[in-house]
């Protein structure tokens, strides 16, 4: 399953591997359930220069997309199976930073 | 082994900001404001990193430069050098800086990172009561200029103008000056919205 994720121009949100210990990472994460969450994939981040940092920064802008491979739990029955994951990201450009957020992220799979 | 087939793709996410009134840019900095037109600025309770409460009103008869900031705000880091020349500089004219860190993890992090940058001027640790009484602070960093009656003088949102904007700001805070011009703000919104 891919996730879509789409940055307005002039933002960037931190990739799942920032290179400074107070950045706020890209995360996404799945509860157990029916269905369960095997790996989370991200992409290759770019690393950007930014006035507020001596080093590049690793970020993702612009649209990027977050793959999860699934798994059934043992003994899930045939059929859908929602999950809500939580994807928790934080942006700036180069004048402002937002506040980290967490969204939901609602999935359904059919399991065959 | 069990297959799957989505049945609904995960929507979009879109994370970014519109801008409300049409002003393009997305900070703001607004010029000292003429008497009639400065409110006063909210009290607060906040505890600073000794563990003592902290009130705006302690510091009345003092211009204060109160900055909402957080350790993971990259533009923040930019002005924090220059907020600690001012502490310096003005302390002794009745000037004083007041960091308000609206860190979720708190002192935890935030301790660290004031030793990391040997921040010389009092810091606090904020909340979102303390956000919304002073509008909403929706992006950071959003530093107030406020006067020595305790009235929010000037405001800037994001990294706005520069050192010396903030400088004949405060110098004219301290000194008897009074004059402005009003600026239009714009007033920023974050959204998600699925596709």
């Amino acid at each position: 399953m891919k996730l879509k994720a789409e940055v307005r121009p002039g933002f960037h949100v931190n990739s799942n591997a920032p290179n400074d210990e107070y950045l706020i990472p890209l995360k996404l994460t799945w509860p157990g359930g029916p269905v369960e969450a095997e790996q989370v994939s991200y992409p290759k981040p770019q690393f950007e220069h930014y006035a507020f940092s001596p080093n590049p920064v690793s970020v993702f802008s612009g649209n990027f997309q977050i793959a999860t491979r699934f798994k059934a739990a043992a003994g899930a029955m045939p059929g859908p199976a929602g999950i809500t994951g939580k994807l928790r990201f934080q942006a700036c450009n180069e004048k402002e930073c937002l506040p980290p957020r967490t969204i939901d992220v609602r999935v359904t799979l059919d399991v065959q | 082994m069990r297959n799957f087939v989505p049945t609904a793709v995960a929507v979009a996410v879109v994370a970014g900001l519109i801008a409300v009134s049409g002003c393009d840019s997305t900070t703001v900095r607004a010029a000292v404001k003429s008497d009639k037109e400065r409110k006063a600025a909210p009290d607060f309770a906040l505890k600073d990193a000794d563990g003592k409460t902290a009130h705006l009103a302690d510091y009345k008869g003092k211009v204060v430069l109160l900055d909402f900031w957080a350790t993971w705000c990259g533009p923040c880091k930019i002005e924090i050098p220059w907020f600690m020349e001012f502490e310096q500089k003005y302390k002794d004219q009745g000037f004083a800086v007041v960091g308000v860190s609206m860190d979720e993890d708190g002192w935890t992090v935030v301790k660290p990172y004031l030793q990391q940058l040997k921040i010389n001027y009092r810091i606090l640790l904020g909340n979102d009561k303390v956000g919304d009484q002073y509008g909403g602070v929706d992006s950071l960093p959003t530093t107030f200029l406020i006067d020595r009656q305790g009235r929010i003088a000037a405001t800037h949102v994001g990294l706005s103008g520069g050192k010396d904007d903030f400088q004949n700001d405060i110098q004219r805070l301290l000194g008897t000056s009074h004059t402005s011009v009003r600026t239009p703000g714009s007033v920023l919104a974050f959204f998600t919205r699925p596709n």
